[in-house]
């Protein structure tokens, strides 16, 4: 399956079919910091990927502005 | 996995509360925790005219999309901070959101404004890019809505956001930071009321919240925010939620209702230390505010900021 990932941007093949866990794990992703979107739907971590699926994880974790340190808000 | 709702297919498990939502129901159960949190916080009512503080990101612009929802007259407030390749394109998401919508957008550019932009103001004022940003972005949320009448201030950190700026204060012991970690800050001293209504809902959460309800956002990460030390502590937290779901919200939420009222005696004297800033009048514990000092060491001007409307 291709898997699509970003920060940065990249593009890698997974052979065979697999669930979005096992996935993960091949990948060392925490399921905590991410979403899988197959074929354009967003899917749960037990999800079934069949192997010429097209896969987006997609990181959901931001720090930018904003966040200081004993910022008021 | 099922929909706990509706027994139909799920799309997103969340191991924190041991359900699975469809996405009908998924977007329900963020309008009720975001409901929950504004009455369990007092932060505000339909009666107020809110100002919510959007970067076209994900957090930002579901909470505005969710307090429509709800019912309540919010308008946004967006920030151009002149960072090559992001702010412009984070400015488009945010404007074709409230064009879609109908919404009222106010948009401030601090390189028109105030003649410098976040990478040469953090240099001139030798803070960290975030520093310089953040500070910029508050002193802007607190003028904009006090000229624009607004009552409340509603931006989006969510419980990652919290977790790890309550993290980084514990590892640190500040216990004037830790005496101001709240999700809402009265009004005082002329600054609007601030309401982080998200601090029940994580980043995983909102994302998907704007995947199911079709909103597109800035999915790239700011490039001054690499590899900061707040990134960090979100991974640190999220190696320990993967391994105890729950860990976040425990440690945020018991922290408001077990360990905030042990500083409640700092937050009190911090309250008295704040006079006008002899540059702008904005409240300050020094004699000119950090805004203005940075804006001077940059070379800018500390004008005003006008307002531009836009439907």
């Amino acid at each position: 399956m291709k898997i699509e990932l970003r920060n940065p941007t990249r593009t890698v093949e997974i052979e065979g079919a697999m669930s979005v866990t096992k996935l993960l794990n091949k990948l060392d992703v925490n399921s905590a910091s991410v979403l899988v979107i197959c074929d354009g739907v967003l899917v749960p971590t037990d999800a079934f990927l069949e192997h010429d699926a097209v896969v987006e994880i997609r990181n959901v974790i931001s720090g930018g502005a904003g966040v200081i340190y004993g910022a008021t808000v | 996995m099922k929909c706990r709702v509706c027994r139909g297919s799920a799309v997103i498990d969340l191991k924190r509360h041991n359900a699975n939502f469809c996405g009908e129901h998924f977007l329900r159960f963020c309008h009720q925790q975001v409901e929950k949190c504004i009455d369990e916080f007092d932060m505000c009512s339909t009666s107020d005219k809110l100002l919510v503080a959007v970067s076209g990101g994900k957090d930002s612009l579901a909470i505005w999309d969710i307090l429509t929802n709800l019912g309540y007259e919010a308008d946004g407030l967006y920030i151009g901070l002149g960072i090559d390749n992001y702010s412009d394109p984070s400015g488009e998401f945010a404007k074709t959101f409230a064009a879609d919508r109908g919404l009222k957008l106010n948009v401030v550019d601090i390189v028109e404004e105030y003649g410098y932009d976040v990478p040469s103001g953090s240099r001139a004022a030798r803070r960290a890019p975030c520093s310089a940003c953040g500070m910029s972005k508050r002193h802007i949320f607190d003028r904009v809505a006090l000229e624009g009448g607004y009552d409340v201030l509603v931006t989006g950190h969510n419980l990652d956001d919290e977790a790890a700026v309550l993290f980084g204060n514990v590892l640190h012991w500040q216990t004037d930071y830790l005496a101001r970690q709240h999700p809402v800050l009265p009004a005082r001293n002329g600054l609007p009321r601030k309401v982080k209504p998200l601090v029940r809902l994580d980043e995983r959460e909102m994302a998907a919240y704007c995947v199911i309800a079709g909103i597109d956002y800035m999915l790239d990460e700011c490039p001054m925010a690499a590899g900061n030390k707040h990134l960090r502590y979100k991974d640190a937290l999220n190696s320990i939620e993967a391994a105890s779901p729950g860990s976040k919200q425990a440690f945020f939420h018991k922290f408001l209702s077990k360990g905030a009222p042990f500083f409640a005696e700092a937050a009190e004297e911090l309250r008295d230390e704040l006079s006008p800033c002899e540059t702008c009048g904005a409240p300050t514990p020094n004699d000119i505010c950090a805004f203005c000092r940075l804006v001077e060491r940059a070379g800018g001007q500390p004008v005003p900021v006008e307002l531009t409307v836009r439907p």
